[in-house]
């Protein structure tokens, strides 16, 4: 624990601290752009100077220097405030002043910074710079003449992201900024560098020109394209969401989200659902909520009624829904829409319960049957990370294109049985080995088989779990906690063949099994569960309702309303009251605030944020077998959800990265 | 007191006898170097201590002291390297070429001296793309060395195993900084890195690395053969040894030649470049030590002792001892504008005030060419200069901002002429 003096003040500062940090930890604000607490050092903007004793009698990049015993540093000197004017100035003279066209304006580092290190005025007399733009594809917006040269987008896509995509071409004065011969960004991740961007050089192409940073409300909230529940900030005006950035959350999400979680949000506004439909002669008519409510009681379904949850609910929408069907005496809930029937009576077996944050931590990870960069981006960002500090990666399933390295071991699950021997020694020799099973592998039944390996390789251990599932759906492990299983998965409420079937938001069901049940669509979106409808129910997207979310590792997270939904689309859970009263039962609950308590009183883990606890995985079953080739699920990371269906944005996203068309605008 | 012959290191520098292996072994070079290295690597490093040396890349840093930074016991996961800096670039610059081209196998057996010394496990000669015939003559001499087996596996019969790698440069000027080197080596862009940590800690692949210019590892077998007191007998106290001078410029006879450190200006132009062109009162001011060092008027220099401690008196530098003589026929501003126009051309981009700063200096150079700026610029000027100097990553920034801070320092009345010749002075008389 160095000791050091920041203006005068002595303080200690944990060992391995920069000069930087010391700094901060005085309460001094260093002016930066190319420092960022999750990149490495590059030092090359040079704004973060302080003078510092002893050392060379000139100004010190505060952000590269290791703190050390008995430093004396001083930020406000006369040295530190020419060095900042200095610097400030050399960014200015090439930088453009079109401030008032530019998308950062209101959020802009060197905006801010220029009020507050800058000289008052330019004494730079030449023609200043200009650099062509740069293609990055349909999300990256580049006015390249903006561009300062701080390399955090390179840095990021190269330490992060793990894809050499963004550099730097020339040198001196001519150094530009660009992808790889301009190809457009892929990686998943790659929207990302417009929120590292201190300037406007790189900015949101489908949001340009939307708004300025001060008409947006925000809205703090939970992503659910993935089953990460990365931390978003939803921001928006009036009744639309212009857009959503990450926010920080080390233990989720760090300060990263996918590209689907960020862009999606145009699709909130296209395919919506804002009125009731009722199927009349195979065709939808518009009707109005009392009519639907007739159709549905007229029915008389008693007992006969069960709900389908889609991947996108929030708790409190699901249990309402219970509450609904307990009240007429069903408890035909299921929410794994396409036939998955794992068992569910432990929860602790089908939980990601290394953590995201733990996953850095473990050296030896084998992955079943998961195309993590697809899945869950943010994982895959945790095992890079992983393999960096030093872990070996081994996969079984199609092999993809990974970020971190891997060896794949082959394509069926009949590998499992007979793992080469350098597998398991690797694993067995591992101080925090961890197992993932995927989408892929969930569906071939295969999580039994997974932990009866758990057992045999060890990888549960004294404060380690590193047996992992990870999900697709957000609503996944909510959903389980909630009891929406049955034994035999969606097959069980096939068989029972319900007259009600309440679709809330189902959008993946194989509807063809439900010929002869009335089918009630509760959703937002005109996707494929308002296809298959007989009476349509508009209900709230994600950002148009409170609700508590749990994602794959059992986080309990809460997101707040941001907007209302559109037209006469109501928050589910109001529908599913009204809809109590239609069919004249109680539910216990009038308030959005009785229902959460409810929920909590049967559920209390729902009502705490954090990791729920599981327990102990399950005992393993020694002679468990899975085989089959693996199918990973998601066959188009942009078009997921119904949200992302409807989203242009991720539509040309689709088209452009993964399906390689050329789009008009492109090519202009 | 000239250098005599017998005390020249370099006896081939002007190529009258072949560079090859046995024409080298004639001159003297391989002679017993297993003997060299049985004395061991601290009584190595002790004796260069003790020579005086300091490095000829530029800086002058003390070369035993360089090599003495290396970790003291192996690491096999982490071995140490040697990098030898061949990439010559500095306008005025030419005496490496000189050695590789004629004397490459001083080279690759002071490599296998210093590599031993310092522990290294092999040394990358990093040549400058532009010498391609130099580049060539380096390929063969290695090669001939292995075949001899003085090199590779058990070097010279020494017991120690040293490989020597030549590595071929792109041509930019920055990848002769150290680090920029060890990045281009590693096969990256050629940036500088952040300093700390310095490369004896962590530097090629993340090794413990040293780089050395090539004539400071050139001279070290002499030096080991003929004795530290033998090296630092020549020249004043903390600037000793020989060099290699090269003159460049309005000279009679320009040429490259090793004289003893700190040999009076006046006495290394009489007798190795047949004087001043027009004669001493012709002399306008000299660049001693390359480009990046501050120009110096021709009545300082005339009687200044041509080393370190001698030229930084006079706010310039030994640099690398790349003499620019420029007579009263030169244009004196365009000089400087030029080599503005290189520092801009060459500076790497990566920190702020050398990527954005150059591109300033040499514009209002260029105005300054003909008097197309205001008096008050010139202070501008000198304001940018200080604004890049010391505050990057490498030296560019400050090789770039000192022959501007020299010409201002010394020619002030001129520009300030030009200026007024121009017109643009009018304000500022009334």
């Amino acid at each position: 624990m160095p000791k050091v003096t920041v203006d005068g003040v002595e303080l200690e500062v944990p060992a391995g601290a920069t000069v930087l940090q010391a700094c901060e930890l005085a309460g001094k604000e260093i002016p930066r752009f190319c420092y960022h607490e999750r990149l490495s050092i590059a030092g090359n903007c040079r704004m973060c100077l302080v003078e510092v004793k002893p050392g060379p009698p000139k100004p010190q990049a505060s952000c590269a220097l290791p703190a050390g015993e008995g430093q004396e540093i001083r930020t406000d000197s006369e040295m530190v405030k020419k060095a900042r004017e200095g610097v400030m100035e050399f960014l200015l003279i090439n930088h453009p002043l079109d401030c008032p066209i530019c998308d950062q304006g209101g959020e802009c580092d060197l905006q801010d910074q220029a009020m507050a290190y800058g000289r008052g005025a330019t004494r730079y007399e030449e023609n200043k710079r200009a650099v062509t733009e740069k293609y990055m594809g349909p999300l990256i917006k580049t006015v390249m003449t903006r561009c300062i040269h701080c390399t955090r987008c390179v840095r990021f896509s190269e330490e992060v992201a793990g894809v050499d995509e963004i550099g730097a071409l020339y040198r001196g004065e001519n150094m530009q900024i660009t992808t790889y011969l301009e190809h457009a960004a892929k990686h998943e991740m790659s929207a990302n560098v417009i929120d590292l961007c201190p300037v406007g050089a790189l900015t949101s192409r489908p949001y340009a020109f939307e708004a300025r940073p001060w008409e947006l409300k925000k809205t703090l909230s939970v992503d659910v394209s993935d089953a990460c529940g990365s931390n978003i900030r939803v921001d928006s005006r009036g009744r639309e969401v212009l857009r959503i950035l990450p926010r920080v959350n080390d233990d989720v999400n760090e300060e990263w989200i996918s590209d689907k979680a960020r862009y999606q949000v145009d699709g909130l506004t296209r395919r919506r659902l804002d009125r009731v439909w009722i199927r009349k002669n195979g065709k939808l008519a518009a009707a109005s909520w009392d009519e639907a409510f007739d159709a549905i009681a007229k029915v008389n379904a008693g007992e006969s009624i069960a709900a389908v949850a889609g991947d996108q609910l929030d708790c409190e929408t699901m249990y309402a829904a219970k509450k609904l069907l307990s009240a007429k005496s069903s408890s035909l809930l299921e929410g794994r829409q396409t036939g998955m029937d794992y068992d569910t009576s432990n929860l602790a077996a089908v939980n990601f319960n290394s953590t995201f944050a733990g996953i850095e931590l473990a050296d030896a990870i084998l992955i079943v049957g998961s195309h993590v960069r697809w899945e869950a981006p943010l994982v895959n960002v945790r095992l890079r990370k992983a393999v960096k500090n030093g872990a070996r990666v081994f996969l079984v399933g199609p092999e993809w294109e990974t970020t971190f390295g891997g060896e794949f071991l082959g394509e069926d699950l009949s590998v499992l049985g007979d793992l080469p021997s350098h597998v398991t020694d690797a694993m067995k020799a591992a101080e925090r080995p961890a197992i993932i099973v995927g989408g892929g592998a969930i569906a071939k039944g295969a999580i039994p088989r997974a932990l009866a390996l758990a057992e045999e390789l060890g990888v549960v251990k004294e404060d380690w779990n590193g047996f992992n599932v990870l999900h697709l759906a957000a609503a996944r492990m909510g959903g389980l906690m909630l009891g929406f299983a049955q034994k035999g998965g969606l097959a069980d409420i096939v068989a029972a063949k319900p007259k009600v079937l309440l679709s809330l938001g189902a959008d993946d069901v194989d509807y063809g099994q439900f010929a002869d049940s009335l089918k009630v669509y509760v959703g937002h979106h005109g996707d494929n569960g308002a296809h298959a409808a007989d009476i349509i129910l508009p209900a709230a997207a994600y950002t148009e309702k409170a609700g508590t979310y749990v994602n794959t590792e059992g986080r309990v997270q809460f997101a707040e309303k941001a907007v209302f939904a559109p037209g006469d689309a109501r928050e589910d859970w109001t529908i599913l009251r009204a809809l109590a009263d239609a069919l004249d039962v109680e539910v216990g609950f009038d308030t959005f605030e009785e229902l959460r308590a409810a929920m909590i009183a049967e559920v209390p883990a729902l009502g705490v944020e954090g990791l729920a606890d599981y327990g102990a995985l399950p005992a393993a079953d020694k002679d468990a077998k899975a085989s089959g080739a693996i199918a990973y699920p998601i066959k188009d990371f942009y078009l997921t959800n119904a949200i992302a269906r409807a989203s242009a944005t991720m539509q040309r996203c689709s088209a452009e990265l993964l399906h390689g068309e050329d789009l008009a605008e492109a090519a202009e | 007191m000239a250098l005599q012959d017998k005390d020249r290191i370099f006896t081939n520098v002007y190529g009258y006898q072949p560079w090859n292996l046995d024409a080298a072994r004639a001159r003297g070079d391989w002679d017993n170097t297993k003997a060299i290295l049985e004395k061991g690597r601290d009584a190595i490093i002790e004796e260069m201590k003790a020579s005086g040396l300091r490095g000829r890349g530029g800086a002058g840093f003390p070369t035993g002291l360089k090599w003495s930074f290396m970790p003291k016991e192996p690491d096999t996961k982490r071995p140490g390297f040697l990098v030898i800096n061949a990439d010559e670039s500095e306008p005025g610059s030419c005496k490496d070429r000189e050695i590789i081209r004629h004397d490459p196998h001083k080279l690759i057996e002071g490599a296998l001296v210093a590599g031993f010394a310092m522990g290294a496990r092999a040394a990358y000669i990093y040549i400058r793309g532009e010498y391609i015939r130099e580049a060539e003559t380096l390929f063969s001499a290695v090669q001939e060395a292995y075949d001899a087996g003085l090199v590779g596996k058990n070097a010279s019969g020494s017991g120690y195993d040293f490989d020597v790698f030549v590595h071929r440069g792109a041509g930019a000027y920055i990848c002769g900084e150290e680090t920029a080197m060890i990045e281009s080596l590693e096969g990256k862009k050629g940036q500088p890195r952040l300093k700390p940590p310095f490369p004896a800690g962590a530097g090629l692949y993340g090794c413990p690395t040293t780089v050395n210019n090539v004539e400071s590892i050139a001279v070290a077998p002499t030096i080991m053969r003929r004795g530290a007191s033998w090296f630092s007998g020549f020249g004043r106290e903390n600037n000793h040894g020989t060099k290699l001078f090269q003159i460049s410029g309005h000279v009679e006879k320009p040429c490259v030649v090793e004289e003893e450190m700190s040999i009076p200006f006046r006495e290394l132009i009489e007798k190795h470049c047949g004087g001043i062109r027009g004669g001493w009162d012709n002399l306008l001011a000299v660049i001693p030590g390359g480009s990046s060092v501050p120009l110096v008027p021709a009545e300082q220099i005339i009687d200044a002792p041509m080393d370190f401690d001698g030229l930084k008196e006079l706010q310039s530098g030994l640099g690398t001892a790349a003499v620019i003589v420029m007579d009263k026929s030169t244009d004196v501003v365009r000089a400087i504008s030029r080599l503005s126009y290189f520092y801009k051309h060459e500076s790497c981009g990566q920190c702020t005030p050398c990527r954005e700063g150059t591109g300033w200096m040499w514009r209002v150079m260029k105005r300054l060419e003909t008097g197309d700026a205001a008096v008050e610029e010139i202070d501008m000027l000198q304001q940018v200069t200080k604004q890049v100097e010391g505050h990057t990553i490498c030296a560019l920034g400050d090789a770039a901002a000192w022959p501007i801070q020299g010409l201002i320092r010394h020619f002030r009345p001129e520009l300030e002429r030009r200026i007024a010749e121009a017109g643009n002075m009018a304000e500022a008389a009334e």
